[in-house]
Parts: C-alpha cells; structure tokens; sequence
C-alpha cells in the first residue's frame, strides 16, 4: 500500500511521553518532518507545566493516538515508562492490545517508528523499527568493537543482483534523504541490503553516516532487482524533488 | 481479631497526615538523590485522597476503599511514586476483594500483592536502593508474624518496624533503579525517599490498626 493510499487513521500513531513538554514538543516536531502523514501524539511535564509526567496527559494522549488503528509509545526516563505502562494497563482489553511501549531512546525511537509508521507497517513492524533504534547509535555503530571501521560485509555473493551508486545530495544519507530511501524500499516485498544493513532500518541506514561523495553498494536476491534499481536510481538523483517536504 | 473498612479509612487519613508532616524531609532525601518533588508528590496525592473520603459509602469494603485510593493516587501523585504506589494500592485492592474483615493472613496478603505490583511495574529487586527494599522486609515480617499467629495489630507493627529498618538500610546502598541510579556511588550515604515514604505509610497503617481493630 502507498502512501496515498493509506489515511493518517490507518498508520500506527506515535506517542511521545516526556518529563519535558520541549523534548516532547521537539521530538514530534522532527519525526513529523520525516513522516508528515502519521498522527503524533504528545505528553510531556505535568498538569501545572512543569518537569515530570502526568498520569492524565499520558493516558489522553495515547487515547488521542487510539483513535486511530494503533498506536506506538516512546517514553525518556524512568516515571515515563512507569506511567505509561499503568495507563495502559487501567484501558478496556480493546484499547489495551492495540498500543505497545517501544524499549528504545526517545528521539531515535520516535523517529525510526514514525518513519516505519509513514511507510505503512503494521504495529510489529513499527515497533521493532524504534526498537533497533536502540543498540545502533549513530556514533557507537560506526565502527566495531575492536575500534577499526566495520566492513562492508559481504552482501556481493555470486548469484546476488548488487549496484554501486553515488551520494550526490549535500547531506549524504542522513536523516530525511535516509527516510526518504526507507520509504521508497519499504514499498518492495524483498530484503534489500545497503553496505550491509537492512535498507527498511532508518537507523541501520543513519549509523552507516554516508556523507557526499561516498559509494553505497545496494544489493538483493535476483528478484529484487527492480527494488535495487529504483533505490540506486534515487540516490544517484541526488533525492532530486523526493524528499519530504 | 480483625481490621475492616474503617482501619482502611483510618490508616489513609493517618497517612495523609504523615505525609504532610514529613513532606519536606522527603523532598531533601529527593533532592540528594533525585528530582526532589517526592514529598510535594506525596502530600499532593494524600491530600487527593483525603478530599474524596468523605464520599465513601457506609457499606464500602476495604477493597473499594484501597481502590479509591489506587486511582487516586495515580491521577495525582505523578513521577514514578504515582504508578509504583498506585499500582500497589491496586493490586491491595484486588487481594481482598469481597472481605469485609481482614484477619492476619489476609493483610500479609495485602501486602504481599501490593509489593508485587510494584516490583512488577518497577522492574526493581530487593537491594536495589528503592521502596522495594522497605517492601520486601515488610511482607517478610507480615509473613512470619501471620505464620506465628499473631493479631494484625502485632503484624502490622512488626511490618512497620522492617520497614523502618530496610529504608535506614538504603543509605550505604548504590541506586540501580530510579534516578539515583545515573548518581552511581554518589548516591552512598543518602536514604531512598521512596522507601522512606514507604516507612511512614506501613508505620500509619499499624497506628490505624491500634485505633480500629475490631471496630
């Protein structure tokens, strides 16, 4: 299913759960650049605006997001956590299995499940996307536990369909043009690999930290070779009039 | 000998109080080691409390009375207490569900569910530097005293005083839960508000026991 064809009710809503209305605030306003189509809901301070989290803001928030068909929450620390799991646990059965606390940082999570949430997955999908959010930071994944740079692991097999492209555009594959290639792959059914991370992982994508100028190999089964193509064909565009508004 | 509704009502009242007593006591142990709002949170949410007392119903069990409480305290409370106390109060609830008097083995499992509820929605163990330590000791004391056939009076204060003894126990504790944990050593020295506030709260509940038993 397309972007246009799916309505905002239909995509799994994200709810941000902060002590802080700014990080809230903040979080909602730079997932919604990526996923301008997925309902983001926040909760963050107390009811007197202050540092904290309040019982009444989170469960409304999430009963906001539950309007639609599911619903993802993303929480910072501590009492976030606590007072969204007792939110949920006092919902109807109905409500209660149609919203899950994703285990992954705030800001990475919320955007990695919208962006998820924008290309149509199902809430599984949308919650294991903020969740590999979680061991692959930017910074920590970039290079391997030994400290040398990760290898480009072997997605070149003989019988694979592998293309070699060129980031052209000035950010490289990062954050919107990185959403925007998740994007596109998600509209194939096939496993795509990019410098041997999964090209549906914003976060995969996002820790490779490909700038301007640097080579990316994409590569899939032979079947996939439509799919190869068309996101070697986007960067190769330079995201030319693709990206996000 | 047995406690009912009225101990229920009366240990919520004595808990209010005590709150609002040592409501800046906790909120300097919070402050050490935390965000510093847990005696403002607490008093706020006792005082929640209090304020829908009175609307109790004559034939209110004790189980519906915990219940009010549960709900009330986390609509109001906030930060982590609100669900971790919530959630307790909660689960106290359901345990005694129907039972208009509560004998000694019924009360130690009262408090044996309310800790459950809170190491459920805490994810802390014992040992960890939070109210789960004051809790724990308190359900152990409940258990013995119950299994030696002592009057809910006896139980309730042994309960009180482990408590008591677990939360002065937290202060060479490092936090592995809660916001005390990202001090790491530097949380050494200081008690843990939470299980302070859980000293005062099991302390009023063997006070009320004395005021209201077979009542």
């Amino acid at each position: 299913m397309t972007d246009a064809e799916q309505t905002t009710h239909d995509r799994v809503a994200v709810v941000i759960v902060s002590h802080s209305a700014q990080i809230a605030a903040g979080t909602a306003a730079l997932a919604r650049q990526m996923a301008p189509n997925v309902a983001l809901e926040e909760a963050g301070g107390t009811d007197e605006d202050q540092l904290g989290t309040s019982f009444d803001l989170v469960s409304k928030a999430i009963e906001r997001a539950l309007r639609g068909s599911s619903a993802v929450v993303l929480c910072d620390i501590g009492s976030a956590v606590l007072t969204a799991e007792t939110a949920i646990d006092l919902m109807s059965e109905r409500d209660r299995v149609r919203v899950r606390i994703a285990d992954a940082p705030i800001v990475e999570g919320a955007i990695a499940a919208a962006v998820a949430a924008q290309t149509g997955q199902s809430l599984d999908g949308v919650v294991e996307a903020a969740e590999a959010a979680r061991p692959a930071s930017p910074r920590g994944s970039r290079t391997s536990a030994t400290g040398g740079p990760v290898p480009v692991t072997s997605d070149a097999d003989a019988d694979r369909y592998v293309r070699r492209a060129t980031l052209t555009n000035a950010d490289g594959l990062h954050a919107r043009p990185a959403a925007e290639f998740v994007r596109l792959a998600a509209t194939f059914p096939v496993k795509v690999m990019i410098n041997g991370k999964d090209a549906k992982s914003l976060l995969g994508i996002m820790s490779l930290g490909l700038m301007r100028g640097a080579t990316v190999e994409i590569s899939a089964e032979p079947d996939g070779a439509t799919a190869v193509d068309a996101l070697a064909e986007l960067i190769e565009s330079g995201f030319a009039g693709k990206e996000t508004r | 000998m047995t406690v009912g509704t009225q101990w229920v009502l009366d240990w919520a009242r004595r808990s209010a109080a005590v709150l609002s007593q040592h409501r800046t006591e906790l909120g300097d142990l919070d402050r050490a080691i935390g965000d510093g709002d847990h005696g403002e949170n607490m008093d706020r949410g006792f005082t929640a409390v209090m304020a829908k007392l009175d609307d109790v119903p004559q034939d209110a069990t004790p189980s519906d009375v915990l219940r009010l409480i549960a709900t009330t305290l986390i609509s109001s409370v906030g930060g982590a207490a609100g669900p971790l106390y919530g959630t307790a109060y909660l689960r106290a609830s359901e345990s005694v569900a129907d039972r208009d008097r509560l004998d000694s083995s019924a009360i130690a499992g009262l408090f044996a569910a309310a800790t459950e509820g809170i190491v459920q929605r805490g994810k802390a163990l014992p040992g960890e530097k939070t109210m789960v330590d004051a809790w724990t000791l308190a359900v152990e004391a409940a258990l013995q005293s119950a299994a030696r056939d002592e009057q809910p009076v006896q139980l309730l204060a042994s309960a009180a005083d482990a408590a008591e003894a677990a939360a002065a126990a937290t202060e060479p504790l490092v936090a592995r839960k809660g916001r005390a944990s990202y001090l790491g050593e530097r949380a050494i020295g200081h008690r843990d508000p939470g299980a302070q506030s859980t000293a005062l709260i099991l302390r009023a509940a063997a006070d009320a026991a004395v005021a209201t038993a077979d009542d």
